[in-house]
């Protein structure tokens, strides 16, 4: 086993028209035994940016308290929020410090840009950042996530649109795998609102 | 308190500090992380009046395609160009360092970057780390002692050479470039060439595949044909799209609206007086 999946996890990313999701699943486990069924995985480091946080819960929750505290004290000095970009290029470099004693992370970063143009990119876990104009995905169910992304996504959708689609393929893809699962959490970004919904899964 | 346990914003250099508790994993018998890789085919040639690059556009993780359009080649300065092959990581970090180094020492001396300085700075990173920075990197550029075209491994050796393949598929594309390179070629030659050579690397090299990108420098001119070929699009997408026949089930929906941001127009003279 690798140390991916000690806690298993499902987590994806998909671009509409003016907006993005961003999904992952709520399972929290000690390999195959499960220990929380409403774990958060996503994290909002402002209105419009999302991160999420695949791989070793420990070091994932680790990274996630020095992004903040990196996002905040930006915050102080410059008096704004991050630009997506600008934040990808932040994670990344606290991941590529940790070239040879990584964390066992691989994140998945959603934003609203300038003019709300929708930025989603991945990286691996020594901070390699992947761009991607459609979809992107991380976690032990990334595998079955490609192949549902790749066959259900198609550009531009409204939210309520996108919302469906990144559900159905987050939850086709958890029951595929053992590690993740037991419902979703799913964030979708507008311009104008945040829409958080929790869905329901199979629950073994 | 110790100042370490401060967690300040680093200047610089690799932390080593998960190692120990990393190699204790894996002393457990936890097997390592794989980390996303360019197996790749990039190539370069010198023509009659430069240099060009060519990349294909594939990054793996494992047997996985992780990325089906990824950039691999870099900018370095306005003059030179960077191919990487290897981990993604480190080829990023170390063109996108080496670009900075290359950058400030043009604001200090007031002239263009020359294709040795790049090489010289990459080989001693990448000796300096023995081979574990693995970044194996095809440099082309040209400056004012003419056109270059460098090959430089993982471990800082160096080749300096008329044409050069690197990567998984550098055996398919430099069996291309053995049959057919011949010297002063034009630009159209020089790129059909390249292309030749990274298609058969995108067919021969499961490493390798999707698209052609290519580059050509010449004397105070470059052209980045992003895309230059398409050999593998796709054609099985359904045009009316994926529908679906049953709703997902919400168990609970939050919404929070976002709020107009404020934008503060300061008067004039607000701390005068």
């Amino acid at each position: 086993m690798s140390i991916f999946e000690y806690n298993g996890s499902a987590l994806v990313a998909m671009v509409g028209k003016n907006c993005f999701a961003i999904a992952s699943d709520r399972r929290l486990g000690v390999q195959l035994q499960t220990i929380a069924t409403d774990f958060q995985r996503i994290s909002k480091i402002h209105d419009k940016l999302f991160i999420g946080l695949s791989g070793l819960a420990t070091d994932a929750q680790t990274l996630y308290q020095r992004l903040v505290f990196r996002h905040k004290l930006y915050q102080l000095r410059e008096e704004r929020d991050m630009k997506p970009e600008t934040f990808a290029s932040l994670v990344s470099a606290l991941l590529y410090e940790k070239r040879f004693g990584p964390y066992f992370c691989q994140p998945v970063i959603a934003g609203l840009g300038d003019g709300d143009k929708p930025f989603i990119c991945t990286m691996d876990s020594i901070g390699a950042k992947e761009l991607a104009k459609d979809f992107v995905v991380a976690g032990t169910a990334s595998e079955s996530l490609y192949g549902a992304c790749e066959s259900m996504f198609k550009p531009d959708m409204e939210a309520e649109e996108l919302f469906e689609t990144i559900s159905q393929a987050l939850l086709s893809s958890v029951d595929r795998d053992c590690l993740s699962g037991w419902g979703g959490h799913v964030y979708v970004v507008t311009p104008t609102e945040v829409k958080e919904r929790i869905l329901k899964g199979r629950m073994d | 308190m110790a100042k370490s346990s401060i967690d300040l914003p680093p200047k610089g250099g690799f932390s080593f500090d998960l190692c120990r508790r990393n190699d204790m994993l894996q002393k457990k018998g936890l097997k390592p992380q794989s980390f996303l890789k360019t197996g790749t085919t990039i190539v370069g040639l010198i023509f009659e009046d430069g240099v060009i690059l060519g990349a294909d556009t594939r990054a793996t993780e494992g047997p996985i395609v992780a990325d089906k359009n990824c950039e691999k080649i870099h900018y370095m300065a306005p003059n030179i160009y960077c191919c990487g092959a290897g981990t993604a990581a480190d080829t990023e970090a170390v063109t996108d360092m080496v670009s900075s180094q290359l950058q400030l020492h043009r604001y200090h001396t007031g002239r263009e970057s020359r294709v040795v300085t790049a090489l010289t700075l990459l080989k001693r990173h990448l000796f300096n780390y023995q081979g574990h920075v693995s970044a194996a990197l095809v440099l082309g550029g040209v400056d004012v002692t003419g056109p270059h075209l460098h090959t430089i491994y993982p471990h800082g050796s160096t080749d300096t050479l008329p044409f050069a393949t690197m990567g998984s598929g550098s055996l398919a594309a430099m069996s291309v470039f053995e049959s057919k390179f011949k010297e002063g070629l034009t630009r159209d030659e020089g790129i059909k060439l390249v292309c030749e050579a990274i298609l058969a690397g995108v067919f021969n090299d499961l490493g390798s595949g999707s698209n052609v990108d290519v580059c050509v420098i010449t004397k105070g001119h470059k052209e980045y044909l992003r895309n230059h070929m398409q050999p593998n699009p796709r054609t099985y997408v359904n045009p009316k799209g994926f529908t679906f026949s049953k709703k997902t089930e919400v168990l609970a929906t939050t919404i929070t609206p976002l709020k107009e941001k404020v934008e503060v127009i300061e008067a004039g003279d607000a701390m005068e007086e």
